[in-house]
């Protein structure tokens, strides 16, 4: 491995937590990186640990063994660098779509003037398809679609530096969810934010990643692979599906999620590749995930989906 | 008309009040005289051998007279509806607000940290369950004034309920929203302000509500100790004085009081009040 500087970088992060019987390991030596300006996502089956490296991402929650850096800097808790788009929107109820948005942007321009506040937050709103007197309504009056706006609206208007978005569209259906990543695509395109997403919707993470990140069943998960999606953009839901690489893209990460996410699990005396590294102290040893791009290495998939891949 | 849900309901009420009003009329007439009246009999108003409950006619007559000028001063036997109702009210009112203004930041301490939560509990559940009048002897021989007493006993009974709903609403506040002012690096204090009050609030009022209510019910008793002034002393003293007519007016105004002061409390409550 080469010595790529990443933007983002986890090194050998791990998070245990006590219980009854001794402790459990959630997951252990995550290594990983994210390039400025690059769409990564993030997909495991439920309970390896994907929200809590999210949540250790955020500075919401520490890590156990390992350390995360960012622009050089160590994380060491929340910060408005990194903007977070909760699973369940958290918006603050007794204030109204605006005023959320504006919640975010007077923490992270105190100087600036009411006006400059809200017509900068007005504009995000705008962004993500709000306004014309949607902004001044609760969030109970809101769907559930446009709460996940308003959240996003909130969280791309501090301008942070890195993005983190928690499942954001778990809770939608599949109309409103295919929206508002149109909206999602569209503020990216425009913003080119650092953004790391989870995602269930191996669909979802195709029209949206620049690479995707696979973690293996917990407990003991580790991210096994890191997947380029070499499909050019603009990306579109409609015409994405007719690309060459779609389908061999999609057919690795199914047979990921449904086979190999639990053989390549790992357990307390799991082996792991050794590999020293130069400058560090014996016995450091880091893990990289191991890199594929099916779209463009149709023969290193098992045959029968190669020859699947090659039909289309 | 009578579709609406509240035009029955207006309609049975009324039904209510004429039929508890025309039993407490018929069950309290005085016996018609069978013979001439003795001239002892003339002075004491009736050839009836017992006293009996003045009946609603009675009582009305003397509210409408009372209403008419409510503010009116004769010496300390003598004052108007109105003037000794608000004596009790700003008693009430300046223990009650004493009381918040030390029950609240103490709740948010308290709600806030678990260390505090746990050091402060003992005293909490031993004083909490005090009747207010117990504090009374203790508070006029400290205080040596009567009035400045009766509203240290309000204080001491209404910091309770607003202290322990404090507390409970600002350690319940939801993580998610705590997450919120975390990742966008509020201070302590604005986070105090801009996400745990606005969160707390409708337990905040819910526990003041509470307390306006025991401080509204603990006053007449108060007065009643103290003496002076005050819609207590009012009822014991025309109880002393035999005007049962005059109690049982004093009695319904505590009632009529006592629910504007709750309407205001459940009003103020729906002003803060969310929904998700």
């Amino acid at each position: 491995m080469t010595a790529v500087h990443y933007f983002v970088e986890a090194e050998n992060l791990s998070k245990r937590f006590k219980t009854k019987d001794g402790e459990l390991t959630v997951f252990e030596n995550a290594n990983f990186g994210i390039h400025k300006g690059e769409f990564v996502c993030i997909i495991g089956h439920s309970g390896c640990g994907k929200s809590t490296i999210m949540n250790i991402l955020a500075g919401l929650d520490g890590a156990s063994d390992g350390a995360l850096f960012m622009d050089m800097k160590e994380v060491g808790g929340p910060a408005l660098e990194r903007g977070v788009v909760f699973q369940n929107y958290s918006l603050l109820p007794w204030l109204s779509a605006l005023k959320n948005v504006t919640f975010g942007v007077r923490a992270r321009w105190p100087q600036w003037s009411r006006e400059q506040v809200r017509e900068h937050a007005y504009k995000y709103l705008q962004m993500v398809g709000l306004g014309d007197g949607a902004e001044e309504r609760k969030p109970f009056e809101l769907s559930g679609g446009m709460r996940q706006r308003v959240s996003i609206a909130r969280a791309f208007a501090i301008e942070p530096k890195l993005l983190l978005l928690d499942e954001p569209f778990g809770a939608l259906d599949a109309l409103t969810r295919g929206n508002i990543q149109d909206e999602l695509l569209k503020i990216w395109s425009e913003t080119h934010q650092t953004v790391f997403m989870i995602t269930h919707d191996v669909d979802e993470a195709i029209l949206l990643a620049d690479r995707i990140l696979l973690m293996t069943n917990g407990p003991y998960a580790r991210i096994a692979e890191s997947v380029k999606v070499d499909i050019p953009r603009p990306r579109d839901r409609t015409t994405i599906i007719h690309d060459p690489g779609y389908y061999p893209i999609r057919n690795h990460l199914v047979d990921f999620l449904v086979m190999r996410s639990k053989e390549l699990a790992g357990g307390p005396g799991a082996e792991r590749e050794v590999k020293a590294e130069t400058g560090k102290p014996d016995g450091y040893v880091r893990v990289f995930p191991a890199e594929v791009n099916p779209a463009r290495d149709i023969e290193a998939l098992p045959s029968e989906q190669a020859a699947q891949a090659a039909n289309q | 008309m009578l579709q609406s849900l509240n035009m029955r309901a207006t309609v049975l009420a009324f039904a209510f009040l004429a039929v508890i009003l025309g039993i407490w009329e018929m069950a309290n007439q005085a016996p018609k005289a069978k013979e001439a009246l003795t001239e002892y009999e003339i002075l004491m108003g009736g050839a009836d051998q017992e006293a009996r409950v003045p009946p609603p006619s009675k009582v009305i007559g003397l509210a409408v007279e009372e209403l008419s000028d409510p503010f009116y001063d004769k010496g300390p036997n003598d004052k108007g509806i109105g003037i000794q109702l608000g004596y009790s009210v700003y008693r009430v009112l300046s223990g009650y607000f004493m009381a918040a203004v030390i029950a609240i930041p103490i709740g948010f301490l308290i709600g806030m940290s678990p260390l505090m939560q746990k050091a402060m509990n003992p005293f909490i559940q031993v004083l909490r369950p005090i009747s207010p009048l117990a504090w009374m002897p203790l508070a006029l021989f400290i205080i040596k004034d009567s009035e400045a007493s009766s509203i240290f006993v309000i204080f001491i009974c209404s910091i309770w309920p607003m202290l322990i709903n404090t507390a409970f609403g600002v350690a319940n506040v939801r993580k998610d929203w705590l997450n919120v002012a975390r990742t966008h690096e509020l201070s302590p204090l604005r986070t105090a302000f801009t996400v745990i009050l606005p969160a707390a609030a409708p337990t905040i009022l819910t526990g003041m509500r509470i307390s306006i209510g025991i401080a509204w019910l603990v006053i007449v008793a108060a007065e009643m100790l103290v003496g002076g002034t005050g819609i207590g002393y009012y009822v014991w003293n025309e109880w002393n004085n035999l005007d049962l007519t005059s109690v049982i007016f004093s009695i319904l105004m505590i009632g009529i009081v006592g629910m504007l002061l709750d309407m205001a409390l459940s009003g103020a409550t729906r002003l803060v009040t969310y929904k998700e």
